[in-house]
Order: structure tokens, then C-alpha cells, then sequence
């Protein structure tokens, strides 16, 4: 039967195409493949190259990488962002706020996911729904909404004097507290469609074993619900937390002068102080900073998969 | 060794004085509109291995569900050894389930399953991890026990999953469907190594079950359901010998049926009027009957005698000619049209090879005594 098959025509070519490397399932992976190509890798590589070249007035305001058949490279850039305590600063700041902003994203998202997974399928696609709403409007916009809510005079503080539990209205534009209402507000979809994604697979005779073994509701959720639904922690955790440590627009609109954002930092480099290949190192620092502890995560979860 | 009385050879529901072990009284269960399960009230004794058999939908599940606590009756009463377990919360009964798609935490290894409910319950980790292996040992798994569920085979996990309800020595241990995902021949083996252990540990067992040979095999009594209700209980061969309805008779094992009216009850033998059999069918009296009414006429199909030739002296014969023939090996099927258009399933051993076969297409000989018949009324 195979002999036969493998003499039609067809199969000849598809053979000696898989001999050259060139099965279907390559073909379908090239396009994605192309795109990340043209998109991200020669982008990072032009940043990257930036990033090691002396600031100059110039267009571009950079040198450039070969003179005279020599390679003219420095790290004098990075250096200097090890040296001005602002850069590690403003790291630091950036990672700190990224995480609180994850963890409270979780523990919001967490029993959000929990309620919509185990709700009846109706009421579930609605709920979903829901979830997914805000996505119709502009993230510009509805960051732009919160300064209306949260500014002095805005409608948080007019409602809550109002009934009489505040004198004064609150200060909460312009400082961290309003970066992490934004950032929260803005990512929560993210953490609550994986963990949703995880929790609704849930098998619900694991919950009845562990209750029928002795385990109260509170030890059955943190021996079981809990660790059968990392992937989805890990997965949501990840999505609010890398785009949050770059994140530009919320601490630019929310935050005020204090807040020490690494994109925000990056936006000054570059549009401010025209310093090209500083704000490149950023990036390409930032970047560094984000891939290793992923990579270093990703391992631990395939070698805990195995055993 | 002290002999353990068994209920297998007490027979405990025999004794008008013996104390039921779980009183279901009056169970009713309603989803919505639906009436899951209807007025069940039923006895099981201790020790018993007490098989709840019936088609899907018929509400076995849903009982068992609620003696372990995960639906609440919607009126009646559950007493567990003396305890009315109405109020009692899943997490706080004496009663382990083994699940019929087992409900192995994925995460853990096979031991730490097996562990689990011994340290839910606050019993140290040496002494737990010691009643873990003796457990494993008895399942025959005590080389499996740091894997995973997943790197077990289909009987390997249904061990794991017994071991795990029975470490806390429950009880009352209630079994969904325990050998439905395992193949004919590991379900066969695994159907005596459950007896076993029943009968060492001496737990009470409720199993759930569609199987009717399952229920055969294993239990000392079988609660027949359909519809939510309980239609029949008895031991295996009380349920398959006298049925008392034509749901029973149908449902376990295979039946042929013959629709008939009462001709005369006279007092040593019953003759029923069926023009589907075409002959008045003679079967041993029962009590109660008047005269024309309608009843139905059960015969097993190994009851039934195959042959070419006339036979004498039997109290039923007909004829008719072979429809089909099946041979399995041990026995044959055979499937004969009588004259009035009724197929007859007959099954014969396959003794001997010195006769020549019956082929299809010949015409045959039915008979059988009035002994085989069971008359049935409802």
C-alpha cells in the first residue's frame, strides 16, 4: 500500500521536498516565522547596534557601526546606565511597581476567574463578555477616563464627599497609587483569561474526591485547585507582568513627576536628550533583564513537567 | 485466623431481628422537574457488598451521590451505623467513594494520593506513609508508588483509586461504576480481586453499576433501579430466576417473551392462551391469577431445548424454522421464526462434535418444561 502511494507523482515531489527540509507543517510555520523576523528580529538587531554606537549631531544622530572596514563599537552606554544611579533607579522602580501591580491583579483576577469558570455556560459566555468589553474602546481612552475619575475634583472624590466619608477630596492623581489603579485596571483581562482558560477545565470529582477524603473547602483550594491551576497563574502573571514593566502611557497620564517608569525614562532619552544610543541600551537592558528570569522560568516548568 | 462473618454467608437480610447497617428511608431526589430519584427506601446490611444496578439515567448515581454527601435529598432520611447523616458535610462522613473516572490528583504521586485523607485527618506522616505502603502492598502496587497518575496503565490507576478510599477504612465504601474503563478480561480479574478485598477488610461496599454480569459476580444482593425507583432487590440468583417484573426479567440477562391470556388456573398447572407462541403455553401456578387476564410469559434462552426431531414428554413444544445462527465458541445462538412470526432466541452449549451442527434455514423443534416459564403480571 505505501509503495503504491509513494509512486504517484504527488508524493514523489513531497518526499524529496521533505528531504530538502521542506514538510507542510515548515511551510506553516515559516509565515509566523517571516513575520518575527521582519518585525522583531532586524528591529532588535538596528537597536541593538544603536545601542553600541557614540551619540553624535548627525542624521542619524548616531555613528555608525563600520568605518573604514573596521567595526566601531562601545559599551560606553551601557556603562553609563550602570554608572547614573537614575537608569538602575528607575529599574528598580519599574520592576517593583510590575509586581505589586501582578500580585494584586492576581488576587483580584484569581476569584473572578474561580466564579465565572464555575458558573452555568450562559452565564459564563456573558460574564466573559464582560470581561473582554473594555477592549472595544481605546486603552488611550480609558486610561484618559481614569484622570476624570480619579483627579481632585474628579468623580471618585465628588461621590465619596458626597456621602460624607471623606472631608477632603484625596490625592491619588499624579502618585504611584493611581500608577497601580491604571496599570491593575488596564491588564486584570489578562490575568483573568488564562486563569479562566485553566480553571474551567477543572475537573469538579477532584473537588468531590478531596472533600470526600476529609479535606475542609479552604485545604481542598489550596491542595489542589490552587496547584492544578499554576499554569494559569504562571501564564496571566506573565502577561500582566512584562508588558508592565515597560509600560509608558499609564505612568505618563497617571503618574506624576516622582514615578520612575523605565519607559518612561526611555521616552526622554530619546525625544528629550536625542540621545539615540543611551535610550537603545535601555531598551536592549530592559529587554535582557525580562528574557532571563522568563527563560529561566520556562526551563523550571518543563523539567516539572517531566518528573 | 477468626473467621470474619461475612454477610456472603450470614445473609443478614434474612433475619427480620438483624439491625440494617444504612437505612434509606423514603429518598426522594428532584432536579427541577426532573425526579432523579423516587421514594427509594432500602436496607443494606454490614458487610454486605450491595450492587445498585440499572441503566444510565435511572438514578443509582445520584443515590450514591447522596449517601456520600455531594447531593442533598430532597426529602427522606440517610442513617449511616445509627447516625442520621442529613447534616453531615461530604468532608466530615465515614463514607469514601471511589469515582468512576477515579479522580486521581494529578500532581501528586501515587503514595501522596493514597496519603492524602489520612493527613487530612491529622494522622502523623511516618505513621501515614506506614498504612500508605501496607495499603499499596495490598493493591499490589507498592512499586508504583512514587509515579504519577499518568504514567500508570487503566488498572493501575483503578488500584490507586481503590487504595485511596479504602486507607482511611471507611465504613461504608461507595464504588461508581468501579471496572467500567477497564478492558473485558482486566475487569474479569479485578472483579475477584474487589471480593477479595471486600472480604478481608470487611467494609461495606455500595457498587453502582450498569453491568449485569458485574452485579452478578460481585455482589450478595442487587437493587434493580429504573426510573428512579428501586423495582426489585434480591440475591443474583433470585433476581435472575424469579423476576418480578418484565424489566427485570429483560434486563438481566436475555429473555424471550410471550404475551398471553390466563386460560384456566387449575391448581398444579397454569395453561396461558398465546397465539404470539402459537400453542398454550403451560408453566407452574401462581397465586392470584383470574382467569383472561393478561400476563407475560419470561423463558431463558438456555432453557430452551433445540432439536430436529420431536422430543417427547416436554410440556411445551413448538416449532419453527432457524433464522440466523451465532457461533461463539462455547455456545451457539440460534434465532428460530415460529409460524406466527415471533423470533425465539435460543442459546445451546457446544458439547459435543460428533452431531451435525443445526444450519439456518432448517426447521426445528422448541421445547421447554413448565418449569422455565415465569409468569409475570407487571
Amino acid at each position: 500500500m505505501t509503495a503504491l502511494q509513494a509512486s504517484t507523482p504527488w508524493r514523489k515531489t513531497a518526499s524529496l521536498l521533505a528531504r530538502l527540509g521542506l514538510t507542510g507543517r515548515m511551510l506553516v510555520i515559516a509565515v509566523p516565522m517571516l513575520w518575527l523576523l521582519v518585525f522583531f528580529l532586524v528591529p532588535f538587531l538596528v537597536v541593538l547596534k544603536i545601542s553600541v554606537a557614540e551619540p553624535m549631531i548627525a542624521r542619524p544622530p548616531y555613528s555608525p557601526l563600520f568605518v573604514d572596514g573596521s567595526i566601531q563599537a562601545t559599551l560606553g552606554n551601557y556603562a553609563y546606565l550602570w554608572e547614573d544611579s537614575l537608569y538602575i533607579n528607575a529599574y528598580w522602580s519599574s520592576i517593583k511597581i510590575a509586581f505589586f501591580s501582578t500580585v494584586l491583579a492576581l488576587l483580584i483576577g484569581y476569584p473572578m476567574s474561580y466564579y465565572i469558570a464555575r458558573s452555568p455556560e450562559l452565564k459564563r459566555s456573558l460574564l466573559l463578555l464582560l470581561i473582554v468589553l473594555p477592549f472595544w474602546t481605546s486603552f488611550l481612552l480609558r486610561v484618559y477616563a481614569w484622570i476624570g475619575i480619579l483627579k481632585t475634583k474628579g468623580v471618585l472624590n465628588a461621590m465619596l464627599m458626597k456621602i460624607g466619608l471623606i472631608n477632603e477630596p484625596l490625592i491619588i492623581m499624579q502618585t504611584d497609587i493611581a500608577v497601580y489603579i491604571g496599570i491593575v485596571y488596564t491588564y486584570l483581562p489578562f490575568m483573568i483569561l488564562p486563569l479562566y482558560a485553566n480553571l474551567v477545565k477543572l475537573d469538579d470529582s477532584l473537588l468531590e474526591a478531596s472533600a470526600d477524603l476529609g479535606a475542609r473547602p479552604i485545604s481542598t483550594f489550596f491542595r489542589i485547585t490552587i496547584p492544578l491551576s499554576m499554569p494559569g497563574i504562571v501564564a496571566g502573571s506573565m502577561l500582566v507582568f512584562i508588558p508592565a514593566i515597560g509600560e509608558f502611557v499609564i505612568p505618563a497620564l497617571l503618574g506624576g513627576p516622582d514615578t520612575l517608569m523605565i519607559g518612561k525614562v526611555l521616552w526622554t532619552e530619546f525625544f528629550s536628550n536625542r540621545d539615540w544610543p543611551v535610550a537603545s541600551a535601555v531598551a536592549i537592558a530592559m529587554l535582557v533583564l525580562l528574557v532571563i528570569p522568563v527563560m529561566l522560568l520556562r526551563l523550571a516548568q518543563s523539567k516539572g513537567a517531566e518528573t | 485466623m477468626a473467621e470474619p462473618s461475612l454477610a456472603a454467608d450470614a445473609k443478614p437480610w434474612k433475619d427480620p431481628t438483624a439491625e440494617p447497617f444504612i437505612r434509606i428511608k423514603n429518598i426522594t431526589k428532584k432536579f427541577g422537574d426532573f425526579t432523579a430519584v423516587d421514594d427509594v427506601t432500602l436496607d443494606i446490611y454490614k458487610g454486605e457488598l450491595f450492587c445498585l444496578l440499572g441503566g444510565s439515567g435511572c438514578g443509582k448515581s445520584t443515590l450514591l451521590r447522596m449517601l456520600a454527601g455531594f447531593e442533598t435529598p430532597t426529602s427522606g432520611s440517610i442513617e449511616i451505623d445509627g447516625q442520621d447523616v442529613a447534616k453531615i458535610a461530604a468532608f466530615d462522613r465515614p463514607t469514601n467513594m471511589m469515582f468512576q473516572s477515579y479522580a486521581l490528583f494529578p500532581h501528586m504521586s501515587v503514595e501522596k494520593n493514597v496519603a492524602y485523607g489520612l493527613l487530612r485527618e491529622g494522622v502523623p506522616k511516618a505513621e501515614a506513609m506506614g498504612r500508605v505502603a501496607d495499603m499499596l502492598r495490598l493493591v499490589k502496587l507498592e512499586d508504583f508508588a512514587k509515579r504519577k497518575p499518568h504514567q500508570l496503565s487503566g488498572g493501575q490507576q483503578q488500584r490507586v483509586a481503590l487504595a485511596r478510599s479504602l486507607i482511611k477504612q471507611p465504613k461504608l465504601l461507595l464504588l461508581d461504576e468501579p471496572l467500567g474503563a477497564l478492558d473485558k478480561k482486566l475487569r474479569e480479574e479485578t472483579q475477584f480481586e474487589l471480593i477479595h478485598i471486600q472480604e478481608t477488610l470487611g467494609v461495606t461496599f455500595i457498587v453502582v453499576t450498569h453491568d449485569q454480569e458485574e452485579a452478578m459476580t460481585l455482589s450478595t444482593r442487587i437493587g434493580v433501579m429504573n426510573e428512579g425507583e428501586i423495582v426489585q432487590v434480591g440475591e443474583p440468583p433470585q433476581i435472575y430466576e424469579d423476576p418480578k417484573s418484565k424489566y427485570v426479567a429483560d434486563f438481566i440477562g436475555s429473555v424471550n417473551m410471550f404475551e398471553g391470556t390466563v386460560d384456566v388456573a387449575v391448581p398444579d398447572t397454569l395453561r396461558i392462551k398465546s397465539p404470539e407462541a402459537g400453542i398454550d403455553l403451560l408453566v407452574e401456578p401462581i397465586e392470584g391469577l383470574k382467569a383472561n387476564q393478561a400476563v407475560s410469559i419470561a423463558v431463558r434462552p438456555e432453557r430452551i431445548a433445540v432439536t430436529r426431531h420431536k422430543p417427547e414428554g416436554v410440556a411445551n413444544i413448538v416449532e419453527g424454522e432457524v433464522d440466523e445462527v451465532a457461533y461463539l465458541g462455547n455456545l451457539s445462538i440460534y434465532r428460530v421464526k415460529l409460524a406466527s412470526g415471533k423470533t425465539v432466541k435460543v442459546t445451546k452449549s457446544n458439547l459435543l462434535h460428533d452431531e451435525e451442527p443445526i444450519k439456518w434455514d432448517e426447521k426445528v423443534f422448541l421445547s421447554w418444561s413448565n418449569a422455565a416459564g415465569i409468569v409475570l403480571t407487571t
